[in-house]
C-alpha cells in the first residue's frame, strides 16, 4: 500500500472545549469479509444551542458515526478509536453502565422512520415516558403527565386522548413528532437527528423542520442533523460536515458550504439537485459511479475514481495520496485554492444559478 | 373482544354440527355391523335383529342421526336404562354411558397435554431466548445442536428409555400413574413428569429453534434500539421490546400445533398405560363402537376448537393492531 495516512489536523477551536468533541474517531466494523471502515478518522465539534449538518450518500459513515456517540454499535464486532467527549466526559471509554445514564438523558436520538422506530406493543404515551420515568425516577403517573405535556409541545391535537393510543393509530407525520417528544423526554442536551424527515411528505417535512427549530430555541440543545437533503440543511444547520467514505471532506458554516463549496463531491452534490430558477430543460449533473465500498477503499483520494478534476493535480497525487482536511473552513483536496476557485466559478456556479 | 367471542362462538357450534354428522355417516359406510360385536361368537340372526333394535340400528341412518342429536339436549331412554342429557349414547361395546366414561377420562387427558404445553413452552422458548441472547456462544451452539437431536426423538422410544433409566434402574422418580389433583396434588405432579418431560421433548425443540430466530429477528428491529437510544437497559429490551414482537411467530405456530398435542397425548397414554381420552379414541375404532366415537371425536373437536379461540384471543393481547381490525 503507498497510501499514506496522516491523522486530520484537528479543527480550529482546541480539542474538549466545545459541547461534543470528536476526535479522529474510526470505527471498523470486522466482517466475514474484512474489516469494513465505515468511519476512518472523523473529527468535529458542536458548541451547545448550534445545529451541525452532517451531509453525505447513503453508506457514507454518518449514521455509524451517531450510532458511535450514543455507544449503541455491536460491541463485539466493532472497533472504535478516537475520542468522543460530551460536556468533558469520554464516551469511548464509559461503561454499558454509564452510557445507558446518558442516552436518553443528555443525549437523545431521533430515528427516521417513527414506524419502525416507535414499537407497535405500547402505547405512545408509555413510550415516551419510560425515559422519564428511568432517569428521573418518576412514577408512572408523573411519566405519563410529562408525555401529555411532551406531545402538547410537539403540536399532537387532544394529547390527553392521543397518550394511550398505540403508533398505528397516529399518522406520519404525527408518529414523527411523537419520535420528537420521545427523545425530548429528559430536555436532553444533545439531539441527533438520523434524517428526521426523510419518510415523510414535503409538507410535514417542513412543520417538523420548524418544531425542531422551535424547541432547539426553547431547550437550547445541540443538535447533529444528519441527512442527504442539503435543503433541509440549508433550513436547519449552522454548520455543515460533508461525508465521504467515512470522512470528512469539507467543513464550513452553511452559507459558505452552500454558497462557495470548495470540493468536487460537494460540487456534485450541489449539481445533482433541482434548482427552482434555473431552466426547465437544464439536465440535473448526477455524480458518476456509485459510493466506493468502505471494505476496499479506493486508494488516495477515496473520491478519485468519481471526481472530473484529477487531471488538474500534478502527478498520481489524487490516486496515491490521501488530503487531509486542515481546520476551520476547509475541503480534503489536492487542487490548490485557485484551481478550486476557478473550477466553481467557471463550471459549477453557472449550473447552480 | 366480547363481540369477537360471541361470533366464533356461533362458528364453533356449526363446526361441531358439521364434524358429527360427518364422522356419523362417515360410520355406517363401514361394511362390518357394529352390532355384531354386542352379539358374541354364537350370534343367531335373531339375537342380531334384537341387538339391531335395541341399540336403534334397525332405522335409517338418518333417523338415527337426529336420535343422537335430540339426546344430547334431551336425554334418551335405551334397553339398558335412562341416560340423562348430555346423552351421548351407550357404548356399543359394554353398554356405558359415553358422556360418564369421557368425564372419567378427560382429566387425564387434561393434566397431560396442559402439562406438556407449560413444559415446552418454558423450556422451548426459554432455551431459544438464551441462545438468541448468547448468539454465536458454545451455548447457542449447544442448544441450536440439541435440538436438532432431540427434534428425531419418538415418544415410544424416549418413553421406555426414560422409564428404564430412572424408574427401573435408579427408582428416582416415581411410574407413571394419574391421581386427580383435588385428591391428592403432590401425586398427580410426580405421577405425570413423565409423560409431561417425554411428550414436551418432541415440540422443545422446534420452539427452541423458533424462538431463537423470531427473538435474534426482534432484536435488529428499528424500535428495540430506539428503545436502547432513550437508556432502556439491554435486558428491559430483550424482554419488553424484542419478546413481545418474538411471540407472534411462535402463537402462529402453537395454534397448527393444537391438533399434533392431542395426537401426541394418545401416544403418551398408551406408552405410559394411562387411560385417557386417547386410549378410548383408539379403543372405540377398534371396536366399532360408534356412540363412544361419536363422544371422543366431539370431545377432541370441541377442546381444539376452545385452544384455538386462545390462541386467536393471544394474537390480540399480544399485538394492539390486532384488536381494531
Amino acid at each position: 500500500m503507498t497510501t499514506q495516512t496522516k491523522p486530520e489536523e484537528a479543527p480550529a477551536a482546541a480539542a474538549g472545549d466545545a459541547f461534543l468533541s470528536v476526535r479522529d474517531l474510526k470505527v471498523h466494523f470486522s466482517t466475514e469479509g474484512g474489516v469494513v471502515k465505515a468511519v476512518d478518522g472523523l473529527s468535529f465539534d458542536l458548541e451547545r444551542g448550534k445545529t451541525l449538518g452532517i451531509v453525505g450518500e447513503s453508506g457514507s459513515g454518518k449514521s455509524v458515526t451517531n450510532l458511535a456517540v450514543l455507544g449503541l454499535h455491536d460491541r463485539r464486532r466493532t472497533a472504535v478509536e478516537g475520542s468522543i467527549a460530551l460536556d468533558g466526559q469520554e464516551l469511548t471509554e464509559a461503561s454499558e453502565k454509564q452510557l445507558e445514564k446518558l442516552r436518553g438523558k443528555k443525549m437523545a436520538m431521533i430515528f427516521q422512520d417513527a414506524l419502525t422506530a416507535l414499537s407497535p406493543y405500547y402505547t405512545v404515551g408509555r413510550q415516551i415516558g419510560e425515559p422519564y420515568m428511568k432517569h428521573n425516577g418518576a412514577s408512572k403517573r408523573d411519566a405519563r403527565v410529562r408525555a401529555i405535556d411532551l406531545l402538547q409541545k410537539v403540536g399532537i391535537p387532544h394529547p390527553q386522548k392521543r397518550v394511550d393510543d398505540y403508533p398505528h393509530q397516529f399518522s406520519g407525520g404525527m408518529r414523527q413528532r411523537a419520535m420528537i417528544a420521545m427523545a425530548l423526554a429528559c430536555n436532553p442536551d444533545l439531539l441527533i437527528a438520523d434524517e428526521p424527515t426523510t419518510a415523510l411528505d414535503v409538507t410535514v417535512q417542513a412543520q417538523i423542520l420548524d418544531l425542531l427549530k422551535d424547541l432547539q430555541q426553547e431547550f437550547g440543545s445541540a443538535i447533529i442533523m444528519i441527512t442527504h437533503d442539503l435543503g433541509v440543511v440549508g433550513n436547519m444547520a449552522d454548520d455543515i460536515l460533508v461525508m465521504y467514505a467515512g470522512r470528512a471532506v469539507e467543513r464550513g458554516s452553511v452559507r459558505e458550504v452552500l454558497k462557495t463549496p470548495q470540493h468536487p463531491y460537494t460540487w456534485g452534490l450541489l449539481s445533482s439537485m433541482p434548482n427552482l430558477t434555473s431552466d426547465v430543460d437544464e439536465p440535473l449533473m448526477p455524480i458518476p459511479g456509485s459510493p466506493p465500498s468502505l471494505l476496499n477503499p479506493p486508494s488516495g483520494c477515496a473520491f478519485h475514481p468519481r471526481c472530473g478534476f484529477t487531471d488538474l493535480v500534478s502527478g498520481e497525487r489524487c490516486s496515491g495520496e490521501r488530503p487531509t482536511l486542515p481546520g476551520g473552513r476547509a475541503a480534503a483536496c489536492h487542487l490548490t485554492g485557485e484551481q478550486r476557485q476557478q473550477v466553481f466559478i467557471e463550471k459549477i456556479q453557472p449550473r447552480l444559478g | 373482544m366480547l363481540q369477537f367471542l360471541i361470533r366464533r362462538s356461533f362458528g364453533a357450534v356449526l363446526i361441531l354440527v358439521l364434524i358429527s354428522a360427518f364422522t356419523f355417516f362417515m360410520f355406517f359406510a363401514i361394511p362390518q355391523d357394529p352390532a355384531l360385536l354386542a352379539c358374541g361368537k354364537n350370534c343367531t340372526p335373531d339375537a342380531l335383529e334384537i341387538i339391531h333394535k335395541n341399540l336403534g340400528l334397525d332405522q335409517p341412518v338418518t333417523v338415527q342421526y337426529w336420535h343422537f342429536l335430540a339426546g344430547i339436549f334431551t336425554g334418551r331412554d335405551f334397553a339398558v336404562g335412562h341416560c340423562d342429557a348430555p346423552c351421548f349414547g351407550v357404548s356399543f361395546a359394554n353398554n356405558q354411558n359415553v358422556w360418564d366414561t369421557i368425564l372419567d377420562r378427560f382429566p387425564l387427558t387434561l393434566s397431560l397435554t396442559a402439562g406438556s404445553l407449560v413444559v415446552f413452552l418454558v423450556v422451548g422458548l426459554g432455551a431459544g431466548m438464551v441462545a438468541a441472547k448468547k448468539r454465536g456462544t458454545w451455548l447457542d451452539k449447544v442448544f441450536s445442536s440439541g435440538s436438532l437431536v432431540v427434534s428425531s426423538l419418538q415418544i415410544y422410544f424416549l418413553g421406555p428409555l426414560v422409564l428404564l433409566l430412572f424408574v427401573y434402574s435408579t427408582g428416582w422418580l416415581e411410574k407413571p400413574k394419574y391421581v386427580p389433583i383435588s385428591e391428592d396434588a403432590a401425586g398427580w405432579f410426580a405421577g405425570l413428569l413423565i409423560p409431561w418431560v417425554v411428550m414436551a421433548t418432541i415440540f422443545t425443540a422446534n420452539y427452541t429453534r423458533m424462538s431463537r430466530s423470531s427473538m435474534i429477528e426482534q432484536l435488529q428491529e428499528e424500535h428495540v434500539k430506539a428503545a436502547r437510544a432513550k437508556g432502556m437497559s439491554g435486558n428491559y429490551t430483550f424482554f419488553r421490546y424484542a419478546w413481545r414482537g418474538s411471540l407472534v411467530p411462535i402463537v402462529t405456530i402453537l395454534g397448527i400445533d393444537l391438533s399434533s398435542l392431542l395426537g401426541g397425548g394418545m401416544v403418551t397414554e398408551l406408552t405410559f398405560g394411562l387411560a385417557g381420552i386417547g386410549r378410548l379414541a383408539l379403543q372405540s375404532v377398534i371396536d366399532k363402537d360408534l356412540p363412544m366415537l361419536m363422544g371422543v371425536m366431539l370431545i377432541s373437536a370441541a377442546l381444539i376448537i376452545v385452544f384455538n379461540l386462545i390462541v386467536d384471543a393471544l394474537y390480540a393481547v399480544i399485538d394492539p393492531r390486532v384488536r381494531l381490525s
